[in-house]
């Protein structure tokens, strides 16, 4: 959890910063509006660490995104009943998805860059296709109460959150995570090291798409059906992860800091909505952060030498 | 800080609008309660205003429009009619049409429709369509591209204003030019078809507002983006209606068209202020979702405008809301293809082409909500005649 001290010192200035302007945020119903509305990129960073920290990316989530919403929309078509089958096909089109970018990227050997870059452009040129523009049907009521409704005072997509972040910490603590880790570190080192690379990286990838399904389910039950809900997302899933001081490249980096990261990331976009900056300009904060992060990641201070954690891993 | 520039526009703009505005731009009010004495919150107005235009539509607003009652599409207000003799040719015809994009339901809407009013005419020998995708410099090349097809007529509906004005300027040295949606910056096309525009959209939305709002009351806006010609009549013109009134605009909040921000700045809204007695929109896409952020919140949704969408028209239905859907109809796509075929027979036409752009009301709610078409579909389209509806316009036969 040390590594995850900057970016919550971070963290708490920007929540002080909107609490000045807007003192109903830290009351507990503003929080935990703040938290809903966090849950979908905060799950898509957690999916996007695993992919990020084995050493690959998945450009693919924000086109899945908006694919999944789009077909659940267009499948449930406002029938109550079809709410659950579709649920479920909506995990298994994303762990599907995530699949295919895991087998093309380790076995075809083609590059994760491309690969995710490739499988975004299928899927949001499939979604135009079937949708000619505009997404046709309506989600259900029962679809959409796991990004509107709650247990009581808390949202369900707060409880999701909780309920997968914590999952998503315990898997990186059990056998898996290590082997990614290695993988993402130092490949050969720890293929020869007896870890099965290729399946732990196709595993990731599967996750990704996996969290990109959930967060499908929470943004489409937020506000409903739309061509451009996933828009940008895997570029703000990536920025997350970054500023939660995930290395690029892989083998470093903590999947509660990717997930305060996207915290992180969605404080400063309501900051800088309080401050009434358009949104146009978050494309332009979130390619500064990349840049910044990366950089910074880069600087060793002579006085602070920082041991690659992951070669322990990789040795081990 | 301000910048003693910034500072000295704003100041000329006060004493101009004769206004007492705080900020230069038309952001987040703070929510020191301080503000509620001063200006109506608006902003400065936007560089697009031109005070002639608002006039001019909100007038045509009452006119009455000439031509057939049921066929909207082939209406026009106060037409000027030009003689098009020296156009006239024999049958059958090619037309040709470069479309600024289909990258969304209102042009999607559009497009079908047009695909469908060409099916009609059996004189249409040959109809070729070039998407410019949102591009302004595939548009040039596109409408290039169509002078050498041979087209005996060219629609254009241009991407953006300024840009386009030299290529449609070439073309139109060739061939009769049909503009229509946005304009182009010369009168060399024939005829220029729009419905009356953005001012009259923007004002009809919040003379509702006015109406219904009572003084004092708190009005949020939600624009998609700044700097589009067309979005910024729209709210230029709410801007000089609710500087008129005493209605007390909190924010003017850009939305980008997303839903999922719509809500949620929605819901910052309620949360600071406790409640928003009427909602203002440039565009109807998200007004389903502003909706939902005061159902969410547990509050009775004040007073809304949105748009034709049929989503929209069901909420206001089944909640039973206070609101107006003013429209920029779609049907607007048949008459580029009726004004085309008139210009070819030598028949006169409108030199600007104003057709009608009626208002859905609670009182007319009835006769444009379709259940059985899609959510995004855009109830005044002017197509239930045409061959292929509902299905080609994604809906289901009732």
């Amino acid at each position: 959890m040390r590594r995850a001290l900057p970016i919550l010192a971070v963290l708490v200035a920007l929540l002080t910063a909107i609490a000045l302007v807007n003192p109903h945020f830290l009351e507990p119903a503003g929080f935990l509006a703040f938290l809903k509305r966090a849950a979908p990129l905060v799950i898509l960073a957690a999916g996007q660490y695993f992919v990020i920290v084995s050493g690959e990316f998945d450009l693919s989530v924000g086109s899945l995104v908006t694919a999944e919403v789009v077909i659940a929309a267009r499948l449930i078509d406002g029938d109550e009943s079809a709410t659950w089958p579709v649920l479920v096909l909506l995990i298994v089109i994303g762990l599907l998805v995530g699949l295919v970018n895991g087998v093309a990227t380790t076995k075809l050997r083609v590059p994760s860059f491309i690969v995710t870059l490739g499988m975004l452009l299928i899927l949001s040129g499939a979604v135009f296709l079937w949708t000619g523009g505009a997404p046709r049907g309506a989600l259900s009521e029962g679809f959409r109460v796991f990004g509107r409704g709650g247990l009581g005072p808390v949202p369900w997509s707060v409880l999701i959150l909780v309920a997968l972040g914590a999952a998503a910490i315990r898997l990186m603590r059990a056998d898996f995570g290590k082997t990614l880790m290695a993988a993402g570190d130092n490949e050969r080192a720890a293929a020869l090291s007896g870890v099965r690379v290729d399946r732990v990286k196709i595993f990731a990838f599967m996750l990704s798409g996996l969290a990109a399904a959930v967060a499908a389910i929470l943004l489409g039950g937020f506000a409903g059906v739309s061509a451009q809900v996933g828009q940008g997302l895997e570029f703000s899933a990536i920025t997350a992860v970054v500023l939660g001081g995930v290395a690029l490249g892989g083998g470093r980096g903590s999947v509660p800091a990717a997930m305060a990261g996207a915290v992180t990331l969605e404080a400063l976009f309501t900051l800088l909505n309080l401050y009434g900056i358009s949104g146009a300009l978050e494309f332009t904060v979130q390619g500064v952060i990349i840049i910044a992060a990366v950089a910074a990641g880069a600087i060793r201070l002579p006085w602070k030498p920082t041991p690659r954690r992951g070669d322990a891993h990789a040795a081990s | 800080m301000p910048r003693p520039e910034a500072a000295i526009a704003v100041l000329a703009a006060l004493l101009l609008a004769g206004c007492t505005t705080d900020r230069p731009t038309a952001t987040t009010q703070p929510a020191a309660p301080a503000t509620s004495a001063q200006g109506s919150g608006t902003g400065t107005q936007s560089k697009f205003f031109v005070q002639a235009d608002f006039d001019a539509q909100l007038a045509m607003r009452s006119q009455t429009p000439q031509g057939p009652a049921a066929k909207p599409w082939e209406q026009a207000i106060d037409p000027k009619m030009i003689d098009t003799a020296q156009y006239k040719k024999d049958g059958p015809y090619h037309l040709c049409f470069s479309n600024a994009a289909v990258n969304n339901p209102w042009r999607q809407v559009g497009w079908k429709t047009m695909q469908a009013e060409v099916a009609l005419h059996e004189e249409i020998g040959e109809f070729t369509a070039l998407d410019a995708e949102g591009k302004d410099d595939k548009q040039i090349s596109d409408i290039a591209e169509l002078q050498a097809k041979g087209c005996d007529a060219l629609i254009v509906s241009p991407n953006t204003t300024a840009t386009l004005t030299p290529a449609v300027t070439a073309a139109c040295a060739k061939v009769p030019v049909i503009v229509f949606d946005r304009g182009v910056e010369t009168d060399c096309p024939v005829t220029f078809i729009k419905p009356i525009g953005g001012y009259a959209f923007g004002a009809d939305a919040a003379e509702f507002l006015t109406e219904k709002v009572p003084a004092g009351g708190k009005v949020l806006a939600l624009r998609i983006l700044p700097g589009v010609d067309v979005l910024e009549t729209r709210w230029s013109a709410a801007k000089v209606v609710f500087d008129r009134s005493r209605l007390q605009v909190v924010g003017v909040e850009f939305t980008d068209g997303d839903a999922a921000k719509t809500k949620s700045i929605v819901s910052d809204y309620i949360q600071r202020h406790g409640t928003i007695d009427g909602v203002w929109m440039d565009a109807g896409a998200t007004a389903v979702a502003a909706i939902e952020a005061f159902e969410d919140a547990g509050l009775p949704v004040p007073p809304i405008n949105g748009e034709d969408q049929q989503d929209f028209l069901q909420k206001w239905k089944d909640a039973g809301l206070t609101a107006v859907a003013p429209t920029y109809p779609t049907y607007q796509w048949r008459t580029p293809i009726i004004a085309a075929l008139k210009i070819l027979k030598g028949e006169e036409v409108p030199e600007r082409w104003n057709l009608p752009q009626p208002k859905v009301t609670g009182d007319n709610l009835a006769d444009y909500l379709q259940p059985d078409m899609p959510p995004l579909h855009y109830a005044l389209c002017g197509c239930e005649d045409l061959p292929g509806f509902p299905e080609t316009w994604g809906g289901k036969k009732g």
